[in-house]
């Protein structure tokens, strides 16, 4: 309930209503730490990513663990840990967010259009949506990676081809139930257009369910990612991603525990930052929810 | 077990004078973030056995509430009782453990809902509900719960009471699901019966029918009952004694007559006076300009696809040869009870439903328009949904929704729109500093007001009001009619008024239409339809309507327990037409087929 006084402060912007919560600033901050991480890695990381070196392992030949010289240990190899999770991450953000998003935009593309129109068009697009899910994702993937050249942009759009499905099939009924409701057949009467009343009407419904999907989709692409590289068609090694340096190290587990930990907190941390944003920008964008900050 | 030794003790003692329930300074408070929001205070009532007490108020009084309470439905711990008591056959409920509740419930206070369908379960068929209602209480057999249930379902006077038991609830209609609720309700014969809205959700007919039987029942089983309503027509026709409830406080309490005749409060008064009743329409002078709109031999039909090749198996015949003209600046109202037709002629005169037949607005044919015709015919119709909250999209502000018509007919720039919609929002009686609220920051009255606004944005030739006032309070319901009749005089538009409550339409139109099963079976104006009905079915409409006068002696109508007649037929095969008959200066009756 909202008394006549409640409205009276003048509205703030989206931005600024986003930036009064602490738990989206923590999100954003982890989000920008990553992100300038990735931008900047050639200035910060103190080691080449890919360089062997010879004091990076013991004795004996087994990693550093974190601390001194090696600020998150070495790997089975003696590279600097810190230094391929910095270069990391921009294969990472390259697959959980242009991936991600890519396959976001498909899947929302594809299920709003068939949950709208139905009819032929509904029916094709959802038959064929069926299909694909009815295929393994991962065999998927291997077909379409076998088929072109391996390449960070490559696997990123083969990732995005295996993983709108989801998305349409949520987007697709939420859309048709969304469609029957009384103002949008109010909008209908008034004359409004089909892109109008998709896209000023219903898509702005659906962010909520957009958002989650997105954000759980960020762990799902960067874990797949590094299957696809653990199987040879994806990111080609000695390139570091967060996926392929669990990968690689992940049967010393026992032994060297930092070198599935800590890239397996990144990713954590990052999923968990976007999910942050993205609760709070829908709980921002949506009116109802306003005076519950 | 105590509490059934009491429930002998007492059983025997019980004597009229003694009240079977006692509620004594009732508060419910709910938990909200501003601390404890009080939804009932100090409430106190006697309930004496076989009394109806009717607690009457409108949405936000405390009613409903009040009712969870004495079942210790409320749902704990966001709403609770803060103080006073529920005494019951010796107990305070409100103190009572849920494990004794339970033996209470049902067995003893049973309670029935406003909406049938969702009370009960989709999944089980009636005669398992029933059996396993009166085997929760009773420990008997199979075969006897079974037998119990035929008999209570014969009670409520359902037709072929066996074949019913194996029916699904969805394969029943709305009176009929809600006497299967009254069955499962007094199966167990229950001393205190609490009736929730009973009949809110049923058409007047059906109401009629209800309200009779639950007449009867209580007459043959002397249970106490409380009926818990807005509608002071049901009030009248059933209570002994109302409580008017406002805010969560009682108003006023007094005997039926008492209250009708002599309302000591100002609140009573005003809802008195807000409730619409029959005959009160101002005799009109017929409007005899030209028609703004001519609906010719329209019909719409939804097939319905079955077996394995999806062919149409039967057609819903929703809107039969339906011709009407609607005049400039006049009402014209379609009435009838659900299913009948009239919301679907609403949608294909604004397009949403395919139809054949012909519809001219303005003189010009709806039907092969290409699209930017159609778009520029949109404007000249618009509509005003039943459920205004449904029709305004939540995530606009009210401006834009206002602005909105505008914007899609390229019509102004922004800063003329918005003058617009300033200058709209003061002509239904909101303030232009409201324009950046959301639609849920409003009561109902003022989205309706809005969803008016937005359609009046246009300046439309006719206006389609679809059940536009049926979601509101009587007094707002009064207010918002008030609204549309200083519209119509001050712009000159027409309205095609469509409503299942004849005592609405009795005070605004000028011509009326009653439809039935699709098909329109008298059509006049106001005085011929509400003065001289000819056609059985409009008798039977305008006498089921509840009277909100106690004194008011109701003819004795015929007990229908028959299955309504449906609107479906097998492909290739038409429900017999009605003849329309003109019986003079316009009044058209159906002939009796």
């Amino acid at each position: 309930m909202t008394g006549p006084g409640a409205a009276d402060a003048a509205p703030a912007s989206a931005l600024a209503r986003l930036l009064r919560r602490k738990l989206a600033l923590a999100g954003l901050a982890i989000i920008l730490v990553v992100v300038g991480g990735a931008v900047f890695a050639p200035w910060i990381a103190p080691f080449d990513p890919n360089d062997q070196m010879f004091d990076g392992l013991t004795l004996e030949g087994a990693p550093m663990p974190p601390g001194g010289k090696f600020l998150m240990g070495t790997d089975l190899l003696g590279r600097d840990l810190f230094s391929r999770l910095l270069f990391g991450a921009r294969t990472s953000l390259v697959i959980g967010i242009a991936a991600n998003g890519l396959a976001l935009v498909i899947g929302t593309l594809v299920g709003i259009t068939a949950g709208f129109f139905r009819g032929w068009i509904g029916g094709i697009l959802m038959r064929f949506t069926d299909l694909m899910m009815a295929f393994p994702a991962l065999l998927l993937a291997i077909c379409l990676a076998a088929i072109f050249q391996p390449s960070l942009w490559i696997v990123a759009m083969v990732i995005a081809l295996v993983n709108w499905v989801q998305t349409a099939r949520v987007i697709f009924t939420e859309t048709s139930s969304l469609a029957t409701r009384d103002f949008i057949a109010a909008e209908r009467t008034l004359g409004a257009s089909t892109p109008r009343i998709l896209f000023r009407h219903i898509l702005p419904h659906l962010l909520p369910t957009i958002i989650v999907w997105g954000t759980l989709g960020i762990s799902t692409t960067v874990l797949l990612e590094a299957t696809l590289s653990f199987l040879g068609i994806g990111v080609r090694p000695p390139t570091p991603s967060w996926g392929n340096i669990i990968f690689e190290n992940q049967t010393y587990f026992q032994s060297a525990p930092w070198l599935v930990f800590i890239p397996g907190t990144a990713i954590i941390l990052l999923a968990l930052a976007f999910n942050l944003v993205g609760d709070a920008l829908r709980d921002v964008l949506d009116p109802t929810q306003r005076g519950r900050d | 077990m105590t509490l059934a030794e009491a429930t002998m003790d007492a059983g025997a003692a019980t004597s009229p004078q003694v009240p079977v329930l006692r509620v004594e300074e009732l508060c419910v408070a709910a938990r909200t973030e501003g601390g404890l929001k009080p939804l009932v205070q100090d409430l106190s009532f006697d309930l004496r056995k076989g009394e109806t007490l009717a607690i009457a108020g409108e949405s936000g009084s405390g009613k409903s509430i009040t009712s969870l309470a004495i079942m210790g439905l409320l749902p704990q711990p966001a709403v609770r009782v803060t103080g006073g008591s529920i005494r019951f056959d010796g107990h305070d409920l409100t103190r009572l453990s849920e494990a004794d509740l339970r033996a209470v419930r049902g067995d003893r206070i049973a309670m029935i809902f406003q909406e049938p369908m969702t009370s009960l379960n989709p999944v089980m068929t009636v005669g398992a509900q029933l059996a396993e209602a009166i085997r929760a209480h009773d420990p008997v057999s199979r075969t006897e719960a079974r037998r119990r249930a035929v008999e209570a379902l014969r009670a409520v006077r359902l037709s072929e009471p066996d074949r019913r038991m194996t029916q699904y609830p969805h394969e029943l209609s709305g009176g009929m699901r809600q006497r299967v609720m009254i069955a499962m309700a007094l199966a167990l014969r229950p001393e205190v019966l609490i009736a929730d809205e009973p009949t809110t959700a049923l058409d007047v007919t059906v109401q009629r029918e209800v309200l009779d039987l639950l007449r009867d029942l209580q007459r043959d089983l002397g249970t106490a009952i409380i009926l818990i309503t807005h509608d002071m027509g049901v009030v009248a026709e059933m209570a002994d004694r109302v409580i008017v409830m406002r805010h969560g406080r009682q108003v006023e309490t007094a005997a039926t007559a008492e209250l009708f005749v002599r309302p000591q409060a100002d609140y009573t008064r005003a809802l008195l006076a807000a409730v619409p009743r029959m005959g009160q329409g101002a005799p009109r002078m017929p409007v005899t300009t030209d028609p703004i709109a001519r609906v010719e031999d329209v019909v719409v039909r939804y097939p319905l696809r079955g077996g394995v090749l999806g062919r149409v198996t039967q057609n819903v015949h929703a809107v039969e040869h339906v011709s009407f003209e609607i005049r400039k600046g006049e009402t014209f109202a379609l009435v009838g009870e659900s299913g009948c037709g009239k919301s679907t002629i609403a949608r294909a005169l604004v397009g949403l439903a395919p139809h054949q037949g012909r519809i001219e607005i303005a003189g010009q044919a709806m039907e092969g328009l290409d699209p930017p015709a159609l778009k520029a015919m949109r404007r000249r119709v618009q509509m005003v949904f039943q459920d205004p909250m449904a029709a305004l999209n939540p995530r606009m502000r009210v401006g834009e929704l206002i602005a909105e018509p505008l914007l899609i007919h390229g019509i102004g720039n922004a800063a003329q729109r918005r003058d617009r919609a300033a200058d709209l929002m003061t002509r239904v009686g909101m303030e232009a500093s409201q324009l950046d609220r959301y639609p849920h920051e409003f009561s109902g009255g003022q989205r309706q007001r809005i969803c008016i606004a937005r359609a009046l944005a246009l300046q439309p030739d006719l206006i389609i009001a679809d059940e536009s006032v049926s979601a509101l309070d009587v007094s707002v319901q009064a207010r918002v009619l008030e609204l549309l009749k200083a519209l119509q005089a001050e712009f000159g538009m027409s309205y095609l008024f469509i409503s299942h409550d004849m005592a609405v339409v009795d005070n605004i139109s000028d011509r009326v239409a009653v439809m039935y099963l699709g098909q329109i079976v008298e059509m006049g104006t106001h005085q011929q339809v509400f003065g001289d009905p000819r056609h059985p079915y409009t008798r039977r409409l305008i006498d089921a309507v509840p009277v909100p006068d106690p004194a008011h002696r109701r003819r004795p109508s015929p007990r229908l327990s028959a299955e309504t007649p449906s609107p479906l037929h097998p492909p290739g095969r038409e429900p017999p037409r009605v003849v329309l008959e003109d019986i003079g200066e316009g009044h058209l009756v159906g002939l009796p087929t």
